[in-house]
């Protein structure tokens, strides 16, 4: 059912994700996505920008079903996400990896288990209770450890960890699904700087080794610009931008966001 | 001189005519109450006295009467606690996993389970011993057993609390990679409720330590018991020695209590 694309890249574009007419409203009358129709290729970064509380958060909440949409489509993998239910909606969630922006660590448990719970959807919970992880999820645990740079502290508890590790591990939980779409709800906004670019440029390369396709909600526009394929700016639950981040003018920025004092001190740190 | 004059008063004319009413009725009720009980006199001004002859008669206690008499049921006591704060852990666990909204989502089997939870607390542990003597006859069965019901309460209660307090952000993880619901349990609630659970069950078995050495009065078993023995049959001297027996095991609990916790914490 998987395809695997070719390594080449580029050529490849048939849509993996579908989302048609989304809307959620949390209170009836009130919709915090306006009816959204997007389509996502089945590789490339795509980052979603806009001002806080637009409904970037829910939009990608509700692929993974974390948020129930109210109506609408979303087609993954020739299934209709919104309409799944108990065992299959588990399933289809083991093929969906996601990264939060405060980490959302089992703070009690080691770096090296943090990983293996990316393994739970397959895992028999027996397993999981008695923690009779299979050998090849241990395996593929130590060599994503080495990866993201942090074998040295597989034993380490997760609270002993600085947020950049912290980030880290969470990239590598999501990774340990294997998944065919990553999801990213703003994976940087708790992190200074340069740990922030450090942890883009780690997820874009293993979006891209994996081939799968990355969405990312980020609200710093500079490192939306730097690391995306593709830009969707998200205003009031409707998408008014979508495009390749060079065609992101001011005047679009301004669009999004409104107003346009903050533009010169924000933008020009690319 | 037409400076305002600022005043501050902490309560509003009606809250000061208020408080007066309540401590007029406070001391009324103090009044009335000292008649209703109907003090002696007499009694009142005797009970230094007696209070001596009671000390002079328990002392010395009673030391050789510890080997026959008070060893075996103080074994006894420490056995009824322990296994009564085992067998609550079996029971307690599965109702505060029921009363706890975040995991259940059913209102129903969370008011059910709630109101497992207050009928144990509400019931003291001299009135579980009652009933459980009366259903498995006197011994340290209904001892246990008492211990173990009345335990339910403030395990589950405190259980459930712990649950309801736990970070939803790594549940959230897990769930949205796809873990069935035992395992979240498992890797999600369990480790963040850890350290809270293993400090009510000590606490409670502390507690169920002091709470069974008065269950033999009733019959449930233990030193109790023996303390029930003695007063009835006015041997001052091995009271002194039970009562001094007990305090001398709770002192001990207590210590054991913080090591313990220090420990694995």
């Amino acid at each position: 059912m998987s395809q695997t694309p070719p390594l080449d890249g580029g050529a490849f574009t048939a849509p993996s994700l579908v989302v048609r007419n989304l809307v959620k409203a949390y209170t009836p009358g009130i919709p915090v996505l306006k009816a959204l129709n997007l389509t996502f290729d089945s590789r490339g970064l795509t980052a979603i920008i806009g001002p806080s509380g637009t409904g970037k958060s829910t939009f990608i909440r509700c692929i993974n079903r974390l948020v129930e949409p109210t109506s609408g489509e979303i087609l993954f993998k020739g299934q209709n996400l919104a309409r799944l239910r108990g065992r299959a909606l588990r399933h289809a969630r083991r093929r969906i990896g996601m990264v939060f922006q405060e980490y959302n660590l089992v703070e009690r448990l080691t770096v090296l288990e943090n990983l293996l719970c990316g393994r739970l959807g397959y895992v028999p919970a027996w397993r999981a209770w008695l923690r009779r992880y299979p050998p090849a999820d241990i395996a593929a645990a130590f060599a994503l450890l080495e990866q993201v740079g942090l074998d040295s502290l597989a034993v380490q508890r997760a609270d002993a960890l600085s947020g950049g590790q912290r980030q880290r591990v969470g990239i590598a939980r999501a990774m340990m699904q294997e998944p065919d779409l990553l999801l990213a709800d703003e994976p940087t906004s708790s992190l200074d700087p340069k740990t922030s670019v450090e942890i883009m440029t780690l997820m874009a390369d293993l979006g891209r080794r994996r081939g799968i396709p990355i969405i990312v909600n980020i609200h710093n526009v500079a490192l939306a610009a730097r690391f995306a394929d593709r830009v969707i700016g998200l205003c009031r639950g409707e998408v008014v931008f979508d495009g390749p981040p060079r065609a992101l003018s001011d005047e679009m920025l301004k669009s999004i966001y409104g107003g346009q004092d903050w533009l010169t001190a924000s933008f020009q740190q690319t | 001189m037409s400076a305002p004059t600022r005043t501050f008063q902490r309560f509003t004319r009606g809250r000061r005519l208020l408080r007066f009413a309540v401590y007029l009725l406070s001391l009324a009720a103090v009044v009335v109450s000292l008649r209703t009980v109907a003090i002696i006199p007499e009694f009142l001004a005797d009970a230094p006295h007696q209070m001596l002859d009671l000390l002079t008669r328990m002392w010395p206690p009673d030391a050789g009467h510890y080997a026959k008499g008070v060893h075996q049921a103080l074994i006894e006591t420490l056995h009824v606690a322990t296994l009564g704060t085992l067998g609550t852990v079996f029971l307690a666990v599965p109702t505060a996993l029921l009363a706890t909204r975040r995991i259940v989502p059913w209102r129903i089997l969370n008011r059910l389970a709630q109101l497992i939870l207050v009928s144990s607390r509400s019931v003291n542990t001299l009135v579980w011993a009652l009933l459980c003597v009366a259903v498995f006859g006197p011994g340290a069965v209904a001892g246990t057993v008492a211990i173990a019901l009345r335990s339910i309460g403030f395990v589950g209660k405190l259980l459930s609390e712990a649950l309801a307090e736990t970070d939803t952000g790594p549940i959230e993880a897990l769930r949205a990679i796809g873990a069935p619901w035992p395992s979240v349990l498992a890797k999600g609630y369990w480790p963040q409720v850890q350290p809270a659970f293993w400090g009510i069950i000590l606490f409670r078995w502390d507690i169920n330590v002091r709470e069974s050495a008065v269950l033999g009065l009733v019959g449930a078993g233990g030193i109790g018991m023996a303390l029930d023995t003695a007063l009835n049959l006015f041997y001052w001297d091995r009271v002194s020695l039970i009562l001094a027996t007990i305090f001398a095991v709770v002192v001990l609990m207590e210590l054991l209590v913080t090591v313990i916790r220090r420990r694995i914490l």
